[in-house]
């Protein structure tokens, strides 16, 4: 029986088949025009095996699913397509790069369509990828769908692969990756067991059955069928288990912990939660090229209200780093260290204020009194007008997030100017350890347990605990079983997540005594770092 | 040459699905219809890439054009009529 290793990002147990994304095909090292043999229907048979594979995987979806696999088998088969590349071919380049160049000329005519036309230049990418995979004879790249339960291998996801995951996916396993990316954050939002960091998952072969530990980073081979569907009834069992569960998230000695939801609008609200810990309004703003005005942000934020009246929203988090077309800003050199967050602020103030006075207008009409905080705040004065133009906004509760080292050191300075804090622990780690967050090589120094994190975390918990303000974590590491109990120990009051992951968290908080987790903290601070 | 100017009806305009029914349509015809918004490109009605491209939003306007004939005509008319529908409703 084999044995990797990676970093388990979410926790749960399954077992099935691997099998592996291919990576998108590279055009490097071809040499332009080599090859140029008019092969007969070079071009013909590549696109029409794209096309063919997006109709059968239509022949099997339905609904919107169906259409958007027709639609994008149509865009494969589209006679103008084959007529550009055959072109092309005429004109001397070898078929690949005939297909990229084809591809490359309809795209511009998609992006300068614009608006949700542009979008479908993703989707013209990810067909380019595979024609030529297929006219280079490789596995054809994108998520596979082999109408059975799998584990999927892949060197890493992107949100686009994940977005599209299909049910039968029971485990992910990423040779790169790290504990704050997208493959760890999609896992957890759909309770699938992760491990990420694993090295040598590439080797397997295409269906060996693996064992996967999300929460220990085991990966096992070297198991037969029996053995894997007795792990999955197991773990269906556990699931089930914890499912059970429920009611506020408190200690085996009857200390409350909040067990909150991270949600993106009002469909991410699920029963379960004691409330909303952090609304991300995001999602109203992408893909726009103006703002959403004032009357689309009273309903949609009115919406969430309706269904949570106390729910912490989180003004918009957006910048260099996670750029939107109506800010209009200008590409950084360092946009993590750049203009995002609060700090989108200082040069278009009027974004703020609309979206305050959104939420105040809908607070109103709903009844609601819901907080608001502010993300990537810095100083105790970047605090100090925040919440001041909240006030003047008519909102009755401000609060900010920790994510900047600065602003943990200084925590009482900072929770003077407001009502409570909010840590979020993934940029607070990529802070502190000076490690980009999508950095596929520093996985262990973003990993939550370092106690260089849970010591900033502390010192946020005890300026809480002496003005008697609530501290909250809102990161990735308040929905890891594992990390909870730590926090809990450390003087956190509340704890927002994934819906998915809350009653695994409020399983581990009954398991133990508050001085249990005090001794897990005290422990985890203090731990010699491997 | 016959020409017909329509009014885009479908609620997500010509995507997805309401653009999917319109080249299948083109493409069942068998006529060569071309497509174009305003004073702008031209483009096969079979093309999905090329529907796309045209950018048609609900209610933009677009010009459907065939050679003359009976078939032209009918191929317009039929393409024109398709356009006026709201192809998203679930009826489809």
């Amino acid at each position: 029986m084999g044995e990797l290793r990676g970093l388990g990002v979410s926790p749960g147990r399954t077992a099935g088949p691997v099998i592996r994304m291919a990576a998108a095909p590279t055009l490097e090292g071809l040499i332009l025009g080599e090859g140029a043999k008019p092969v007969a229907g070079g071009v013909g048979r590549a696109l029409g095996a794209v096309a063919a594979e997006l109709e059968e995987r239509a022949r099997r979806a339905q609904g919107e699913a169906a259409d958007i696999l027709e639609a994008q088998a149509m865009m494969a088969a589209d006679p103008a397509l084959a007529e550009a590349a055959e072109e092309h071919v005429k004109a001397g380049l070898a078929v690949p790069h005939a297909l990229d160049a084809a591809f490359a000329a309809h795209r511009e005519a998609l992006l300068a369509a614009g608006g949700y036309f542009a979008e479908r230049a993703a989707d013209l990418d990810d067909l380019r990828n595979r024609a030529i995979a297929a006219a280079l004879g490789l596995p054809m790249p994108g998520v596979p769908d082999p109408g059975h339960p799998f584990v999927l291998v892949a060197e890493d996801l992107s949100p686009a692969d994940t977005a599209g995951l299909s049910a039968d996916v029971l485990a992910l396993v990423t040779e790169k990756g790290g504990p704050t990316g997208h493959t760890a954050i999609l896992a957890r939002a759909r309770g699938l067991p992760a491990v990420v960091a694993c090295h040598g998952v590439l080797d397997l072969a295409e269906g060996t059955l693996v064992s996967v530990d999300g929460g220990t980073g085991e990966v096992r081979t070297g198991l037969d069928e029996p053995r894997a569907a007795a792990i999955r009834e197991r773990a269906a069992e556990d699931r089930a288990r914890l499912a059970a569960g429920s009611g506020p998230g408190r200690t085996a000695d009857d200390h409350p912990v909040k067990l909150l939801a991270n949600i993106g609008s009002a469909a991410d609200l699920a029963p379960g939660a004691e409330g909303v810990g952090l609304f991300r309004t995001e999602f109203l703003f992408l893909g726009r090229r103006s703002a959403p005005s004032f009357d689309e942000q009273v309903s949609a934020y009115a919406r969430v209200f309706e269904a949570v009246p106390d729910a912490i929203v989180r003004t918009l988090d957006a910048g260099t780093d996670k750029p939107l077309p109506f800010l209009g800003l200008d590409a950084e050199p360092n946009p993590a260290l750049g203009i995002r967050g609060l700090r989108v602020d200082r040069l278009m103030p009027e974004v703020l204020d609309t979206q305050l006075a959104a939420i105040a207008r809908a607070a109103r009409a709903t009844g609601a009194r819901p907080s608001v905080m502010a993300p990537m705040v810095s100083t105790p004065g970047e605090a100090a007008r925040f919440a001041e133009r909240a006030a003047k906004a008519g909102i009755q509760r401000v609060g900010v997030m920790i994510e900047v080292p600065a602003a943990a050191l200084l925590a009482a300075e900072v929770l003077a100017e407001v009502d409570f804090l909010s840590i979020g622990t993934n940029d607070l780690g990529q802070y502190a350890f000076a490690a980009d967050r999508q950095h596929p090589g520093l996985a262990d120094l973003l990993d939550p347990r370092q106690p260089a994190l849970l010591r900033l975390v502390r010192l946020c918990a005890e300026a809480g605990l002496a003005a008697g303000k609530p501290v909250g974590v809102c990161g990735e590491a308040a929905g890891d079983p594992r990390l909870a109990p730590i926090l809990v120990g450390l003087g956190v009051s509340s704890l927002s997540m994934s819906a998915l992951s809350i009653p695994g968290v409020r399983a581990a908080l009954a398991e133990r005594t508050l001085d249990d987790c005090r001794r897990e903290a005290r422990a985890a601070v203090t731990r010699k770092e491997g | 040459m016959v020409e017909r100017t329509v009014a885009v009806a479908s609620r997500t305009g010509l995507h997805a699905r309401p653009a999917k029914l319109f080249v299948q349509e083109a493409q069942r015809l068998g006529v060569p219809v071309k497509v174009r918004v305003g004073s702008g490109k031209e483009v096969p009605a079979t093309s999905m890439l090329g529907v796309l491209s045209l950018g048609a939003v609900r209610g933009t306007e677009v010009t459907l054009s065939a050679a003359g004939g009976p078939e032209g005509e009918a191929a317009v008319e039929a393409l024109a009529a398709l356009l006026a529908r709201d192809l998203d409703a679930s009826d489809g």
